[in-house]
């Protein structure tokens, strides 16, 4: 136990300041009313779906919750359950076999609901593209509300993308990452 | 004529490169005899494919490769256009009998006397009879997903339920599915079902150039990028004859020495996480996000994706920077002996991490379990040990070994290797070459043949490439060595309790997408 403290002690605090939204990352218009965008900005529950990504983007959505990013300190965690969930977090390529679990998913998920797509797979079909096997982008399945591009995006990329998610077109509400 | 094997009974061809992997044509009536006569020399099962060969006027043919002593066989059996069929090899390796079914699933060759005949990689997305590797499959063809039904194994008798998990996990995880039967919290059984991030990886290098296809091969499974990328490279220079200058191959092997440091970093704090000890988790997450910055700076990426290229690297470690590696890894080595030390003496985390989730040396050799988990269980492969090619001839890597196969031992592998490629990593940069980063690619011949070996931090990733005309590709089949360690979770969970089950597939960290394609 004195050595964990020690080392506790001696790594201190190295979370960084959380990125800005940036309102270039969202898809369409703001779907949800301001004050919904407030409640979700102070507690958000995230479901991730891999709908068929080669695995790279959920390393970085590991490192979301890195000490250096630590995502949680923003109000945002991931839950077990889309019934617990405000937002869907969805990567790769939609597989086609990967389709009607990420429908079924979205399904679950209570009204209102947001979507952020992470990766260029996610936002374009990427290096996979559409075939028999892959229905490409996901927003040919589900409604996408912000898409995170990169191969994989990194952490920083991912959190912004989350927190323009939650913020309002109009800037004039406070996101956590204000705070 | 060499002979490389003169216990098989076969003529086989030296493949051009640094790999030391012969080819041979066999009869079909032959496959069975040749492989049992493997297996008797303690041969291991690489990989199983096929590829469709009728617009050359021939018909279908199935692909071996197994590792021998003396380096790699690849065997290619010849079979009819019409209902292409082969005496099937699962009884003698049983990790053939899922590469067997995805062989039937995308090109419909039948392996006869399988003792499973279930769909493997196919679900909805296109119906049986259709093979959508075969040359004359339409790519534009869309198929409704239907109904998706797969017989699972029922599991019968009082106070046996069956849980269902997945595809869509509780954590943030790759998609499949596990159906547990279990009696009270004890796991009777565990069956895996598969393929659900099948994305036609395998035809998509079809459509692209051999240039091109470098990209994807680091994506069949992203964290193994280097690995995968080196071992397209290699296919891809063993195919048009070109040789790597010494300081490529060089900086491939800090590239893959530190993807394997990157990736046993983040295992090692998820499994300190999965028994609650979430300090672990926070530690080593934290030399991880150190390491995958510094990468980013020296290399160009976190995760170095395309920094292997065909005929060598894409970007230069310059002397200056060579230094901040040094000095960086000298810093981690220093704060993985605190944590190392902090695990083993940590009683709760050992509680768990012994005896949990077993396979038994015998067990593992027989499934030819391999990679890090092999290694775990008394299985001392390792290709940079065994077949090193450039730059490791002169490394003398020390390959890790345990025989208890429990998580405690994955657990000790990963803490040895990391010791051990930090070693490899400084032997490099000590020694590291002048010249050329990159040799001129020419365009490849058609119908040449090449393949990768690679000892990627998982376990060997294959890739066995043929080219066709016009610098395309006739044929690529990625392997992973996930195909290999699957099953063999099914039989390390068996007699542990359900709430184990995740720190034991943790333990194993297997890739989904690299075995869906």
């Amino acid at each position: 136990m004195y050595q964990i403290l020690k080392q506790i002690a001696k790594t201190g605090l190295v979370s960084e300041p959380a990125p800005q939204p940036d309102e270039a990352l969202r898809l369409g218009a703001q779907r949800l009313r301001e004050t919904v965008l407030e409640h979700f900005g102070r507690s958000l529950a995230i479901r991730h779906v891999d709908a068929g990504s080669c695995n790279g983007c959920e390393l970085e959505i590991h490192a979301c919750n890195s000490p250096y990013y630590n995502l949680e300190r923003l109000g945002v965690r991931f839950v077990a359950s889309p019934r617990h969930a405000d937002l869907l977090l969805v990567t790769g390529p939609v597989s086609r076999h990967m389709e009607e679990a990420l429908r079924r998913t979205y399904d679950a998920t209570p009204e209102p609901k947001l979507v952020v797509t992470i990766g260029d797979c996610g936002c374009s079909g990427g290096i996979f593209g559409e075939s028999y096997a892959s229905r490409g982008r996901v927003s040919n399945v589900i409604p996408v509300d912000v898409a995170v591009p990169g191969c994989p995006p990194e952490p920083a990329a991912i959190i912004q993308g989350i927190l323009t998610a939650v913020s309002s077109a109009s800037g004039r509400r406070s996101s956590p990452a204000s705070r | 004529m060499s002979l490389p094997f003169p216990d098989l009974g076969i003529e086989a061809r030296r493949l051009p490169g640094a790999l030391p992997a012969w080819h041979a044509e066999l009869e079909r009536d032959a496959l069975r005899g040749v492989a049992e006569k493997a297996r008797a020399q303690k041969a291991r099962l690489v990989a199983l494919w096929a590829s469709d060969e009728t617009p050359r006027g021939a018909g279908y043919v199935l692909h071996v490769a197994l590792a021998l002593r003396a380096g790699l066989a690849w065997l290619s059996v010849a079979l009819e256009r019409e209902h292409p069929r082969y005496p099937g090899i699962a009884d003698i390796f049983p990790a053939a009998s899922r590469m067997q079914r995805a062989a039937y699933d995308l090109l419909g060759v039948h392996a006869q006397a399988n003792a499973d005949q279930r769909k493997w990689l196919r679900h909805g997305a296109w119906p049986g009879g259709v093979f959508p590797l075969r040359k004359d499959f339409d790519a534009a063809a869309r198929f409704d997903t239907g109904e998706d039904r797969y017989p699972f194994v029922r599991v019968e008798g009082e106070g046996v339920h069956e849980i269902p998990v997945g595809p869509v996990h509780a954590g943030t995880i790759e998609p499949g599915h596990f159906r547990f039967s279990i009696v009270g919290e004890k796991i009777l059984r565990l069956e895996e079902r598969l393929g659900y991030k099948h994305k036609g990886i395998e035809k998509r290098f079809e459509e692209l150039s051999a240039e091109d296809g470098a990209r994807l091969a680091g994506r069949v499974s992203g964290d193994s990028t280097v690995a995968y990328a080196w071992a397209y490279a290699m296919a891809l220079e063993g195919a048009c004859g070109v040789e790597v200058p010494a300081r490529a191959a060089a900086l491939r092997g800090v590239a893959l020495e530190l993807e394997r440091i990157a990736n046993h970093l983040g295992d090692l704090g998820y499994l300190g996480n999965d028994v609650a000890l979430s300090f672990g988790f926070f530690q080593f997450w934290r030399l991880k996000e150190d390491l995958l910055r510094l990468q980013r700076e020296l290399l160009g990426h976190r995760y170095l994706m395309d920094y292997v290229v065909p005929g060598g690297v894409a970007r230069d470690l310059e002397a200056a920077g060579s230094e901040r590696l040094r000095e960086a890894l000298a810093a981690l080595e220093a704060e993985i002996a605190v944590l190392r030390a902090i695990y083993d003496e940590h009683a709760g985390a050992q509680d768990r991490f012994i005896m949990t989730g077993q396979v038994s040396p015998e067990l593992a050799e027989r499934l030819g379990l391999t990679g890090l988990a092999g290694r775990a269980s008394g299985q001392a492969h390792d290709l940079r040990f065994d077949l090193p090619v450039p730059p490791y001839q002169d490394l003398a890597v020390r390959v890790a070994g345990h025989i208890r196969g429990d998580v405690a031992a994955r657990v000790s592998v990963r803490f040895e290797e990391l010791a051990e490629s930090l070693r490899l990593i400084r032997a490099l940069l000590e020694r590291m070459p002048g010249g050329e980063l990159r040799a001129p690619m020419p365009a490849p011949q058609p119908g040449r043949r090449g393949c990768g070996w690679i000892e990627g931090w998982r376990g060997d990733v294959f890739l066995a490439l043929e080219t066709a005309a016009e610098g395309r590709l006739h044929r690529v089949h990625p392997h992973d060595p996930s195909w290999q360690n699957w099953p063999a979770l099914e039989r390390a969970v068996l007699g542990n309790i359900v709430p184990d089950f995740p720190l034991i597939n943790k333990s194993f960290n297997l890739s989904y997408s690299g075995q869906d394609l």
